[in-house]
């Protein structure tokens, strides 16, 4: 019996360890990569093991921590335009009585609807004209696009599954409008634009087309560095930069579920 | 599905006291003042993806079809004749990974939902959805060292000895850049799609069962059927997805034929030739236009069967 149930994992087993393989041998490179210090034909590992190159990264002065810190400035301040303009235009996309409503929602889901590329370069075109070109403010404008769908129609969702009827309570108790925003609607939303937000700084973080055609050379970003050290065959350096760009998404991916309830899931779109 | 939200003003009205004309009045002008404060607080998101979006989408349309201002179809003359390998190239090249994203997410998604071994299942569920999130240029970064000749694939084949050491070939080429791809998108699609088959009434899937029917028929016949409109829209914002990808076309494979986004990175770096460049850009679009149109004529056929 249990020679037959072992034989009977056999397929199986074999099946989910090629998945394995696959989903993790990639970032088992990457990994085995930012410690290698040597690593040449025909080694099957590498030869040299160390933190060489992450002392080189992490030095307090290198290019990698002050592309870390551009990075990040830029994908904090893409969160709060985003969350400033997403947040009211949310609220009334859920609750408001919009003319021309589909319309609306149309208008921010088209940019997801067309290839990214060809938009970004007109804009670095337009935004030369300005001055913005290579200013972190202009990488924030071309972030915000990006992340404002994402914003749009997650916090419209946070909204639109908040029950009206306790607002409608809180009104009727004689709270203003704005009271009863900030003390009922909001609080009850908050998981999902949390969501958004989280989403909205990762799409950020790990954002490459945008920054590449607006931002360089002047603006570096983690993603742009790590793009330049991979070209010119830095391995290391190029492989620690990844990981460090990971690390967000992997954790995001393991909590993403507490954030985003099904209840909110349902109304996306809605 | 637009009109759920609005189930909240019908329901306000309703309990609203009777009509009365002074009362009709001032509701009028309450629901103005409703409709401008809504509009006023879309105003600045609408006005940045006016700006951002709108803008220079038309200003790219503009572009392609002029030359020194007068209209002219020499943009596209001179894309054609440059990277017509290149356009069929992206074409089949996202075409391939967009047919094989889709048929691993309804593999994971129908062993997920037909599977009858409980560990199977849930080391699956982990497993699938590791890349969800790794962006594109990370996973450039890690193929361009996995899949290259002495990477770590062809080291681990070696070492189990699946191939000889000599005859272990670099995949950074146009099979990488579907490799990563599929790698990179199956996970979202995946979710979606067993998210929605695990939403099915499992009634029919019981009956059809008991009928003897075996699993990979029930998956094909009675599963995927059902779940197709999530199937269709997973796989149009990957295909969308992956025909703006930049890293990964340029890290994974060096060689010609390349993609079309490289191309157009490269008629404006090396030369500054927005014409050429967004002509690709526009061709692009029409690739995305095709698929969209195909997805439209599906629902609707589907709509007119009911």
């Amino acid at each position: 019996m249990t020679v037959v149930r072992a034989l009977g994992w056999l397929p199986r087993g074999i099946l989910l360890g090629l998945l394995a393989f696959a989903v993790f041998g990639p970032l088992a490179s990457l990994l085995l990569w930012s410690f290698a210090e040597a690593w040449y034909f025909p080694h099957k590992l590498p030869s040299q093991w160390g933190f060489r190159f992450w002392e080189h990264v992490f030095r307090p002065t290198g290019r990698a921590m002050e592309a870390l810190g551009v990075s990040i400035s830029i994908a904090l301040l893409t969160v709060v335009t985003c969350l400033a303009i997403s947040v009211p235009a949310g609220l009334a996309l859920a609750r408001g009585r919009l003319p021309w409503r589909p319309l609306i929602m149309l208008v921010f889901l088209l940019p997801q609807a067309f290839p990214s590329l060809p938009i970004y370069i007109n804009i670095a075109r337009i935004f030369y004209e300005f001055g913005l070109n290579g200013t972190v403010a202009g990488v924030v404008l071309v972030h915000t696009l990006h992340g404002l769908v994402y914003a749009v129609w997650i916090t419209t969702a946070a909204f639109a599954a908040v029950d009206a009827e306790l607002e409608q309570a809180a009104r009727n108790l004689g709270a203003s409008a704005l009271r009863t925003f900030f003390t009922v609607t909001l609080p009850l939303a908050a998981p999902g634009i949390v969501a958004s937000a989280i989403f909205v700084f990762l799409e950020s973080l790990d954002e490459f087309t945008g920054s590449y055609f607006v931002g360089a050379p002047e603006v570096t970003t983690l993603p742009l560095l790590m793009f330049t050290a991979s070209m010119a065959g830095n391995y290391q350096i190029s492989s620690i930069t990844a990981l460090i760009l990971l690390v967000p998404s992997i954790v995001f991916m393991l909590v993403v579920e507490r954030f985003l309830k099904p209840d909110v899931l349902a109304k996306v779109g809605a | 599905m637009l009109h759920e939200a609005r189930h909240g003003d019908v329901r306000h009205e309703g309990l609203a006291p009777g009509p009365m004309k002074g009362e009709a009045r001032r509701r009028a002008a309450e629901s103005i003042r409703a409709n401008l404060l809504g509009l006023l607080l879309v105003a600045p998101a609408l006005a940045i993806a006016l700006a951002l979006f709108a803008y220079p989408l038309l200003f790219s349309i503009a572009s392609a079809v002029t030359v020194e201002g007068t209209l002219s179809v020499a943009n596209f003359t001179k894309a054609f004749e440059f990277y017509d390998r290149d356009i069929l190239f992206t074409f089949v090249i996202i075409g391939v990974s967009t047919a094989l994203i889709g048929l691993v997410s309804v593999a994971i998604g129908g062993y997920l939902v037909l599977g009858e071994n409980r560990t199977a299942i849930a080391v699956l569920g982990w497993l699938y959805r590791w890349p969800l999130f790794v962006p594109f240029i990370v996973a450039a970064q890690c193929m361009r060292t996995f899949l290259a000749k002495n990477g770590l694939m062809n080291n681990s084949f070696v070492a189990l000895g699946l191939v000889d050491i000599d005859a272990t070939q670099s995949l950074l080429d146009w099979r990488g850049i579907i490799i990563t791809f599929v790698w990179k998108q199956t996970p979202f699609v995946a979710l979606m799609v067993a998210g929605a088959m695990a939403a099915l009434d499992r009634a029919t899937i019981e009956a059809a069962r008991n009928l003897g029917a075996s699993r990979l028929r029930i998956l094909v016949e009675i599963v995927v059927p059902q779940i197709r409109p999530t199937l269709v829209v997973g796989l149009i914002l990957s295909f969308v997805t992956m025909l703006s990808v930049l890293s990964v076309p340029l890290m994974v494979s060096g060689g010609t034929p390349t993609m079309l986004t490289v191309d157009m990175a490269y008629r404006i770096n090396a030369f500054g030739d927005y014409g050429v460049a967004n002509a690709l850009g526009l061709i692009s679009y029409l690739m995305t236009g095709a698929v969209a149109w195909i997805y439209l004529r599906e629902t609707m056929r589907e709509k007119g069967r009911k």
